[in-house]
């Protein structure tokens, strides 16, 4: 890859820009796409959207996912909500107002096209799913009911209770199942994509493993769609499911695609905080509970009095003392930064001082214990299963943790991928989160990708590039294959004593620390050795019980564990070449006098895109500088 | 309170589905109540692998109960003890010092045996392939106000759309019958006005599905309502009854 990525972006004002670009995109007969095979990794909302929409459009659609089921992917754990600027509130909400919230929250790190046309395309999304069936909350007179969401003055996130990703997943797999009666969709559960295959640098399949059999399967088609979600899990301890991981995407890096500002990685400032060591994930209180709930610490270091015991002058309310505009609203990172400043200061509260306190009690004095059971039912259920506490009499406990990863692979415009033919759909992808997203606004993207955008960028390559899918015994797929045995043969021959778990969680534990809410250049190199030297002993100690055959659960963990490895360390070196502090990337070095982010337009108002240099040779930084036309970057001001 | 107790995990063992299976005992010494049960099969994993021998196979991944991966039998109760939750949100501070839990794998004829706890649930896929939701294509919606619906109507047909597919009702009925799964299925659709068009047919195509894939019927023992991690009610298996007779 010689010189700059091109994002292919629209020419002429950024807003209706989708719509101008759209038409002029080629067309396929009906007739001619049925003979056109589409494969798609994942069945998240983007990968299941995608899937169901392709299908409907006649294209033969063959779907990969590691699960059993579509519905297991990780979307259906998102629990807030979505946003679409649909102003049914009437609170000056509009496609403007969207785009610009977008933009800013990503700290001026995203693409502004890209983010107008996804606040244009957000309508639409709500459009769809409702007709699918999706039992979106309601008012009384039976429109839409709306709430405002994590760091927005306007009420613009429809959910279905706690469950939205649930119940938006359900209706796109139940698409992409109607799809599976009507025959054009090929349904490949359990298997785990390890490898893409491409010939003359154009993606054209993917090896996937078996995991029943352990057999190696190749799956060839004229485009590829990786819609196979974040990298949280890089820290181990994170809120998502336990096999979310980044093979998919570190491969197709491997074989050339770009991976754009990896170190762009999202803390959430609402979660159940780790009690125990053997603790495997940190559960995420929806920031809704934000609305209600008031954070507060003790105002005087060290003191360990039970919560109701501490008298109302003692507390200190943190978010609403430092930011009186947004109080306990403020953005993720913001709220993330300064719980985790507080306790290191000695402020914090339960187990080890790592947790802050959200508390409901003004709220239900004010609102009654009705309503807010009401809001929030389910997941204080879910919060006194996991604590042992009743949230109704004591105030929650809860603290940061990795959440969602706005870095991912560099994809165009059109969501292609810098590999020809390997399009990037959902979290997978950098898009238009930028440095940070926004709540509710990842199930907005992943179903503005695969609904939308992808059916029609997919359709336009396809238009341009009629090569017939290659054979399954094409010497590319013989050498794809082969690499992906290398590895199984390779981390089952080490037969040392340590469970992969072990080195997992000793991976998380220096990320969190080195690459976590807050970083230096110094604990940033000195993460890159302790990485590396991690890595080696893992090659050299890592134990994978029974055979590449047949169900191996611990060989599926080895396989993602040694490729986070790799982007682990990609992840570090791009925090260290990013000298500014935006968003979610905040190094210490970078910030203004009362400790706010200060980025540094001047040198870094571009997209990072990585290229991978092979086997031991240092990676090669591209830059894809931004542009703003509608909206001048500012500081961000949330005081 | 966090406190360490001993258990004893009395497992199903089986590597594949042609071999003989049986139950063995693990100690486990000193356990946080504050694990999950997930967790410290976890740690037993960990144990196990240091010395040399096979983990034990169990489906899991999102660890909040939202998933639906995760299920097996904790003492002959799908999903354990604790009410409206699912085994991976089943903490150890349930349990009394010194307790012996059994835990089995989901039996029924629709989900085959993979290894261990783990069983196969893509019958139930195959319900919903038969008819489990609206044809309507992308880029076919009307606006989304243009159809309203009652608050209340939308809660319950959010209720019975929250079911997650973990199986547990097909392994507590005594008949294995996916009733609930279904007739969940079908009022959440028919409860909406979307789901209007193709209420009938649905419902003819999914209850013929279950009974192709090996489910049984229903006799009403209602151990399906009592181990739904969603709670979702049985009264609306005889709603689907009623529903066929339309
Ligand atoms: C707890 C939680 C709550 C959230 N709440 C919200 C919210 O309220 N609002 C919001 O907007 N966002 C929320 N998010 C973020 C949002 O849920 C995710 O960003 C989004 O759902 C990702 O969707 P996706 O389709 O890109 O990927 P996923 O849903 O993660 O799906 C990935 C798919 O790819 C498959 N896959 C991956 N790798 C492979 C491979 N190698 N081989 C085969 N298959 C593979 C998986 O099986 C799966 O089907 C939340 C996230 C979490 C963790
Ligand atoms: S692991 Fe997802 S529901 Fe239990």
């Amino acid at each position: 890859m010689a010189g700059r990525p091109d994002p292919r972006l629209p020419a002429g004002p950024i807003a209706d820009a989708w719509r101008r670009t759209r038409a002029e995109l080629p067309l396929i007969s009906p007739l001619r796409k049925r003979q056109l095979q589409v494969l798609v990794v994942g069945t998240g909302l983007a990968g299941a959207s995608a899937a169901a929409t392709l299908a409907e459009q006649g294209y033969r659609v063959t779907v990969l996912t590691y699960h059993d089921s579509p519905r297991r992917a990780h979307s259906v754990a998102a629990q807030g909500g979505i946003n679409a600027a649909k102003n049914y509130a009437a609170d000056g909400d509009s496609i403007e107002r969207l785009f610009a919230d977008t933009l800013r929250g990503g700290d001026f790190r995203a693409r502004e096209a890209g983010c107008m046309r996804l606040a244009e395309l957000s309508s639409g999304i709500i459009d769809q799913c409702v007709a699918q069936g999706v039992p979106f909350a309601r008012e009384y007179g039976g429109t839409l009911a709306s709430r405002s969401f994590g760091g927005a003055l306007v009420s613009r996130t429809f959910y279905a209770r706690g469950q939205t990703g649930q119940q938006l997943l359900y209706g796109a797999t139940a698409a992409l199942l109607r799809q599976v009666a009507a025959g054009r969709i090929t349904l490949l559960p359990r298997r785990d994509m390890l490898e893409l295959v491409t010939v003359d640098g154009v993606a054209r399949g993917v090896v996937a493993r078996h995991l029943l059999t352990g057999a190696l399967e190749v799956h060839t088609a004229q485009a590829v769609l990786l819609a196979t979600g974040g990298y949280s899990n890089v820290f181990f301890l994170s809120t998502n499911a336990l096999k979310s991981n980044a093979t998919a995407i570190w491969r197709a890096h491997r074989q050339g695609a770009l991976l754009a500002n990896p170190c762009f990685t999202q803390i959430h400032p609402t979660c159940i905080p780790s009690g125990d060591p053997g603790q495997s994930k940190l559960t995420l209180m929806s920031e809704s509970l934000r609305n209600d709930g008031r954070i507060w610490l003790p105002a005087i270091a060290g003191d360990n009095r039970a919560p109701e015991q501490i008298p109302q002058a003692e507390r200190d309310y943190f978010l609403e003392r430092l930011y009186p505009r947004y109080g306990n609203m403020a953005p993720r990172d913001l709220a993330s930064r300064r719980a985790r400043e507080l306790c290191n200061a000695g402020h914090g509260v339960g187990p080890g001082g790592r947790s802050v306190y959200l508390d409901l009690r003004d709220a239900i004095a004010e609102q009654g214990r009705g309503v807010i059971e009401q809001r929030y039912g389910n997941l204080l259920e879910m919060y006194a299963r996991i604590s042992g506490d009743d949230p109704y009499a004591v105030p929650l406990r809860i603290y940061p943790a990795p959440h969602y990863t706005m870095g991912g692979l560099w994809v165009d415009y059109q969501l292609m991928s810098s590999v020809p033919g390997l399009f990037v759909l959902g979290e997978a992808n950098y898009s238009e989160h930028g440095a940070n997203r926004l709540g509710a606004s990842a199930l907005m993207q992943g179903l503005a990708d695969g609904y939308f955008i992808a059916p029609a960028t997919v359709t336009a390559w396809l238009a341009g590039h009629p090569t017939p899918a290659i054979a399954a015994d094409h010497p590319a797929c013989r050498e794809a294959r082969a690499r992906a045995q290398a590895r199984i043969d390779g981390l089952v021959a080490i037969q040392g004593d340590r469970p992969v778990d072990s080195f997992h969680r000793k991976l998380g534990a220096l990320m969190l620390e080195h690459c976590g809410i807050s970083r230096t250049a110094g604990g940033l190199r000195a993460g890159l050795a302790e990485v590396a030297a991690l890595e080696e002993r893992f090659h050299g100690e890592l134990r994978v019980p029974g055979a590449a055959e047949g169900p191996n659960p611990e060989l599926e963990k080895a396989l993602r564990v040694a490729d986070f490895f790799g982007l682990a360390q990609l992840m570090l070196r791009d925090a260290l070449a990013r000298e500014e502090s935006c968003g979610a990337h905040f190094r210490e070095e970078h910030q203004t006098p009362d400790g706010e982010a200060q980025r540094d337009d001047s040198r870094f108002a571009h997209i990072a895109a990585w290229e991978d240099a092979g086997e031991g040779r240092e990676p090669i930084r591209h830059a894809e500088p931004l542009t703003f036309t509608a909206l001048q970057p500012s500081a961000r001001s949330y005081r | 309170m966090s406190r360490t107790i001993f258990l004893t995990l009395r497992i199903w063992r089986q590597e594949t589905p042609e071999a003989p299976g049986g139950f063995r005992s693990y100690r486990l010494e000193a356990v946080s109540t504050d694990l999950s049960l997930l967790e410290a099969l976890d740690q037993l994993n960990e144990r196990l692998i240091s010395a040399g021998e096979r983990p034990v196979s169990f489906e899991h991944d999102c660890r909040e109960g939202i998933c639906g991966s995760c299920g097996f039998l904790v003492n002959g109760q799908a999903h354990g003890p604790q009410a409206a939750t699912s085994v991976c949100q089943l903490y150890l501070r349930q349990f009394a010092d010194g307790a012996t839990l059994t835990l089995e794998p989901w039996r029924a004829r629709a989900f085959p045996l993979i290894q261990d706890l783990a069983v196969e649930r893509s019958a139930l896929d195959r319900l919903l392939i038969a008819g489990g939701y609206c044809s309507v294509s992308t880029g076919q919606a009307p606006e989304a106000n243009a159809l309203l619906v009652g608050q209340e109507q939308a809660r319950s047909a959010f209720d019975t759309a929250t079911c997650i597919g973990c199986g547990a009702c097909v392994a507590s009925c005594r008949n294995a019958s996916a009733s609930l799964f279904v007739a969940a299925k079908l009022a959440h659709l028919a409860q909406l006005p979307q789901g209007q068009p193709e209420r009938a047919r649905r419902a003819g195509a999914m209850q013929a599905a279950m009974a192709a894939e090996g489910f049984g019927g229903c006799s009403s023992h209602l151990e399906c309502e009592a181990v739904c991690p969603q709670q979702i009610s049985a009264d609306w298996i005889s709603w689907m009854h009623a529903e066929a007779r339309h």
